[in-house]
Order: structure tokens, then C-alpha cells, then sequence
């Protein structure tokens, strides 16, 4: 069975592919969704072809699926419509599946179900990822605010982040949010770059 | 109680009704959370409506009607109680093909039959097939263009390249060298002129003067088992549409769709084509067309069948569906004007008292039969002066056979 990822993300189809591999599938292929992409893939024909449901390039891979004449077999999203479960499962995930006509169900599943799997994993890792990218921009943040407090109000570090606690506790608010206004503040008063 | 309500849309300046309705808190009045989902690509779009990941969309009319009809992917009953928009798209070619083109802009968009011809014309000096982005088969951008070329004997199914690209990447494809231009909905148009790429050979509102644009779609059964809260949505929209077709708030508008979890493009590019004034060539004074989106006077957000039946005719004359009475009838169907009257039937909203009409056949502002208020409708002429007549479907076809 020939499968091919179309995909942007290095990182995402990696991920995949390796799951794939793993589970004996050997005839895989990444294709970015870039350029003449849809002239390859014809080229490939593919059984399988998944696409993660947030690129904007589905619809040419749709356009090309309804108008292709080197692909003999129509290919349709999902080979079982009444599984439900499976669907959603895919569509929550973000996964999109291509699938030649008069593939069996049971060899399609499972690599389905994989990918449900794996593009699962991937999301993890991307909001691990981001989680700790915002928490290094937040700690950014709160360190210009409490140089902003050192140097006007004269006050030791402690007792700057100490402030804006206080304020953040008394707003209801983040102290990242307290701090961001701080420096919005200090930027229209000309206090900017302290 | 409050209802939650997930609806779905693409970055589009006619996602502007919605956008208001949530941000302007005309959903909220009505007891609604509502919930924006953006997507990058009809497809996903289709997708989340169909296998029920959001309530509703904000959806091309003819995809819903190619859905309905099983022509594209999953089939699925949909239902279009309400019209978001009409008019809102334009056509735009690089300055090497729009060079073979009346280079005065205005005088340009103004004769949209003449432009056809000349693009015709041009069509045998050019070494190759001009490439032409549409956004989607099913999408009316692709139906007006269709429209357009073959009124001047060009096919499009052999004489030009048509080339399926969501709107969001028009412009990075036209920079890229992979098209040669691209019909969009706004701003991508204006985007394109605006990086210096392109120049505007067609507005969509000079193809068909009061074009169908984007419906909103939902499942029909879900339709039909949740009414209050479809009427609710309706009466909210409708109020939102009213807000968005106010000149006075067109820059607060522009600045709320500027967002980066809505278009996501400049305020200044998005307010061209809710205020009628399209720059078609960079640099250049804008030229006024004062119609080119529409979004409540003119009861605009009417779903008229004749509409759908519009539709229907024009992919059965591209040879995507067959024609027959049932197929016909499953198409007309597809737009709801009787829930619409029934959401809005205790609303100042003017109510037009046909449920069908024909399309293209008003030269003047007209006043026209409503059950309530005053009804006035726009011109609505195609710029070939043909006229539909949702009753024979057939004659209709036949007319651009002989003419071709």
C-alpha cells in the first residue's frame, strides 16, 4: 500500500512517517504541499494520501482528485462513512484522508487510526513547545516591568516584582498582564527603553 | 440560557457579518455564544459542517448546493437559510496580461462585454494559456469568470487554465509565478494590486450586477430540529447585517476583520471593498462602485430559490451534474426562504412576498411586492442582458449553446 503525507511541517510528517514504519508500512513518501506538488503526486499514485485538515492546500488536492485522468480510481475521504467514531476521531486530530476506491476498510483503519495517533502526539509536543516559548516571553516581559519600577521608583528587584504581584492580585489579573501594561504606559510617558 | 454556537468561516471581508454579529454583540442579545472557527480551505470548511464539528458555515452558495447534490466528497443535506452577503469579488491579472486590455481602469471595469473581448482577443498573442486561480470548483468566483470568458466564445475548460487555490494563498502564488491572475473574494484582490502584482480586469458586481455570494450553510437536520435557536441566530445576523451596511461604521468594521483570528490583512485594503472605492492599479485613485458588497439593504440576506436554481443552471451548462426535474428540485430546495420568514417574521426586516423571481431582469431600482415595509431591489442585470427564468431551466441552457 503507498502512502503519501502531503505536509509543510517537517517535524509532523516525521513524526508519522516513523509511526507508519514502525507498524510495517514501508512504501511512504512526503510530499510539501508547494509548487507543482499535485503533478507529482499523480505521478505517485498513491493508495492512501493524508494531509493535515488545516492546510490550505486541500482544495487543490481535491480539485486534482475530481479532474485527474492518470488516476484511475476516484478517491474519497474516509473509506467507511458510517464509522462515526473514526470521523471524528480524524477530524478532531486534523487529520484528512484521501483513499483510493475499492481499498478494504480493515487495511485502511488501521493506518488511519495511526495517523489519529501520531498527529495527536505531534499536537502535544507543539503546545509543550509553544508552552515553554510563552513562558520565556512572559519571564521577558516581567523583567522589563521590573526595571521600569527599579529605576523610577527606586526600588530593590524584590520589591518590584513584590508591586506588581500586589497589583496583579488586586486587579484580578496575570502579573505578565499588569507588567504589559506597565510598559505600554511607560512607553507613551517616553520612559521607553528602560 | 445561553446557547453555544460554533460557526466556521475563511478570512474573507464577507465573514463580515459574522465577525459583527459575535464583536458587536448582536449574537449576544439573542442568547447566543458564538464561537468563530477559521478555516484555511473550503474543503475543511465543508468538512467540519458535514461531520457536525460546528453548527454552521459561512459557505460558498454553490458548494453548498454541490454538497447537496453529492458532488462534492461526503454528500450531505444542506440547508441556506440566510444570504451573508451578495457581490464581493474581483478579477485581477498581472500588468503583462491586463497590458492587452482598455488601460483606462474605469472605463476598463465599467465594460465588462468589451474587457471579455479584448481578453479574447489577447488570448492568441500571448505564447501560453493564461493561469487563472478561482478558489474553489463550486464557488460562484469560478461561475462569474465562466460566465465572463465564454460571453466573448472563450472555453474555460479549454482555452485558459483554471488553477484551485484557497484565497489566502492567491497572492504568494501570484508572486510566486505560478498564476497569471486570480478571481477572490476581497481583500485578496486589493492585496495583490496593493503588493504591486496585479491590476483589476473584472468586478463581480459588473458580471451580475447582484451576484450570490456566501450563504450560511447548515446540516438540514440540524436545521430542522433546533428553530428557536436558527431563528435567534437569524435575527442577530440580521440586525449585524444592517450594522455592516452602515457607512458609519465601516472603519470600525474594517479594524475588527484587520484582526489576526479573523482576515488577518490591513484595516486600509479591507475597508476598499465595504466602502465601493477599488484602487485597480497601485498607486492610482480609487474608483468608486458603490455596490461592490452588499450586505442587508435590498433584503439582501433573502434566499431566493431562483437563486439556487441559478446555480444549478450554471453547473449543469459545465457538465458537473446531469440535468433532471429531481436534481433540479433537490438544488432549489437548498435555499430556505421559508425559515427565513419565519425568523424574521415578527422583525422590521423587509420582507419580500415572492419566494422566486426572475434573476437579472431589473434595469432600475424597483419597488416590489413585501409583506412588510418597503422593498426596494437593485439592478440586477447580467452585463449580457440575459435574463433566468428559474421555469425554464431548459430555454436558459439552450440560449448559450446557440450562442456559443
Amino acid at each position: 500500500m503507498r502512502i503519501v503525507i502531503i505536509d509543510d511541517s517537517g517535524l509532523r510528517a516525521t513524526v508519522l512517517e516513523e509511526g507508519l514504519r514502525e507498524a510495517g508500512y514501508d512504501d511512504i513518501h512526503i510530499v510539501p504541499p508547494r509548487g507543482a506538488f499535485v503533478a507529482r503526486l499523480e505521478r505517485m499514485a498513491p493508495d492512501v494520501v493524508l494531509m493535515d485538515l488545516g492546510s490550505p492546500s486541500r482544495d487543490t488536492l481535491e480539485e486534482m482528485l475530481t479532474v485527474s485522468r492518470a488516476l484511475a480510481r476516484p478517491i474519497a475521504m474516509f473509506v467507511d462513512q458510517s464509522d462515526e467514531a473514526m470521523i471524528g476521531a480524524a477530524i478532531d486530530a486534523g487529520v484528512s484522508a484521501y483513499v483510493v476506491d475499492g481499498l478494504r476498510k480493515e487495511r485502511v483503519k488501521p493506518v488511519l487510526e495511526l495517523a489519529v495517533r501520531r498527529f495527536n502526539a505531534f499536537a502535544k509536543i507543539q503546545g509543550e513547545l509553544d508552552e515553554a516559548r510563552t513562558a520565556l516571553s512572559d519571564r521577558k516581559i516581567i523583567d522589563r516591568a521590573k526595571s521600569i519600577l527599579m529605576n523610577q521608583r527606586s526600588l530593590s528587584e524584590q520589591d518590584a516584582y513584590a508591586l506588581l504581584r500586589s497589583a496583579a492580585m488586586n486587579q484580578g489579573k496575570k502579573i505578565v498582564e499588569v507588567s504589559q501594561a506597565l510598559i505600554t504606559a511607560s512607553d507613551l510617558l517616553g520612559g521607553g527603553g528602560l | 440560557m445561553t446557547t453555544d454556537l460554533k460557526i466556521a468561516f475563511l478570512p474573507l471581508t464577507d465573514a463580515a457579518v459574522l465577525v459583527a454579529a459575535r464583536e458587536q454583540g448582536f449574537a449576544e442579545e439573542e442568547g447566543i455564544a458564538l464561537e468563530l472557527v477559521r478555516s484555511t480551505s473550503w474543503a475543511t470548511l465543508r468538512d467540519r459542517l458535514v461531520y457536525g464539528q460546528v453548527h454552521a458555515a459561512q459557505m460558498l452558495a454553490p458548494l453548498a448546493v454541490a454538497v447537496t447534490l453529492g458532488l462534492s466528497q461526503q454528500p450531505a443535506a444542506l440547508a441556506a437559510p440566510y444570504k451573508l452577503n451578495v457581490n464581493g469579488n474581483m478579477l485581477v491579472m498581472t500588468s503583462d496580461f491586463a497590458a492587452a486590455l482598455e488601460p483606462d481602469v474605469a472605463r476598463r471595469i465599467a465594460d465588462p462585454l468589451g474587457t471579455a473581448h479584448d481578453f479574447a482577443a489577447a488570448i492568441g498573442l500571448w505564447r501560453r494559456k493564461p493561469v487563472i486561480g478561482v478558489v474553489h470548483r463550486f464557488s460562484s468566483h469560478a461561475m462569474m469568470l465562466r460566465y465572463w470568458l465564454a460571453s466573448a466564445g472563450i472555453d474555460p475548460d479549454k482555452d485558459v487554465v483554471l488553477r484551485v487555490l484557497p484565497p489566502s494563498l492567491t497572492v504568494e502564488a501570484m508572486r510566486a509565478g505560478e498564476i497569471d491572475g486570480f478571481i477572490a473574494g476581497e481583500p485578496w484582490g486589493s492585496a495583490a494590486v496593493e503588493a504591486g502584482l496585479a491590476e483589476t480586469v473584472a468586478i463581480g458586481e459588473r458580471i451580475w450586477r447582484r451576484g450570490v455570494e456566501k450563504i450560511l450553510a447548515f446540516r438540514e437536520a440540524w436545521l430542522e430540529e433546533n428553530p428557536d435557536t436558527v431563528d435567534r441566530l437569524l435575527r442577530a445576523l440580521a440586525r449585524a447585517a444592517a450594522w455592516c451596511d452602515d457607512g458609519g461604521n465601516h472603519a470600525a468594521l474594517a479594524e475588527l476583520l484587520a484582526q489576526p483570528r479573523y482576515v488577518d490583512q490591513p484595516a486600509d485594503l479591507i475597508t476598499r471593498a465595504l466602502s465601493g472605492q477599488m484602487v485597480a492599479r497601485a498607486g492610482e485613485a480609487p474608483v468608486a462602485n458603490p455596490d461592490f458588497m452588499l450586505f442587508s439593504r435590498e433584503a439582501t440576506p433573502f434566499p431566493w430559490r431562483s437563486q439556487a436554481l441559478w446555480i444549478y443552471s450554471q453547473l449543469v451548462r459545465w457538465n458537473m451534474v446531469e440535468h433532471d426535474a429531481a436534481t433540479a428540485a433537490k438544488a432549489g430546495a437548498v435555499f430556505r426562504p421559508d425559515v427565513y420568514r419565519r425568523a424574521l417574521a415578527n422583525s422590521d426586516v423587509a420582507m419580500p412576498g415572492a419566494s422566486m423571481k426572475l434573476e437579472g431582469a431589473v434595469d432600475l431600482p424597483l419597488a416590489v411586492g413585501s409583506r412588510r415595509g418597503e422593498l426596494t431591489l437593485g439592478p440586477d442585470r447580467f452585463f449580457d442582458g440575459r435574463v433566468f427564468d428559474p421555469e425554464r431551466i431548459e430555454d436558459y441552457l439552450a440560449g448559450f449553446v446557440a450562442g456559443r
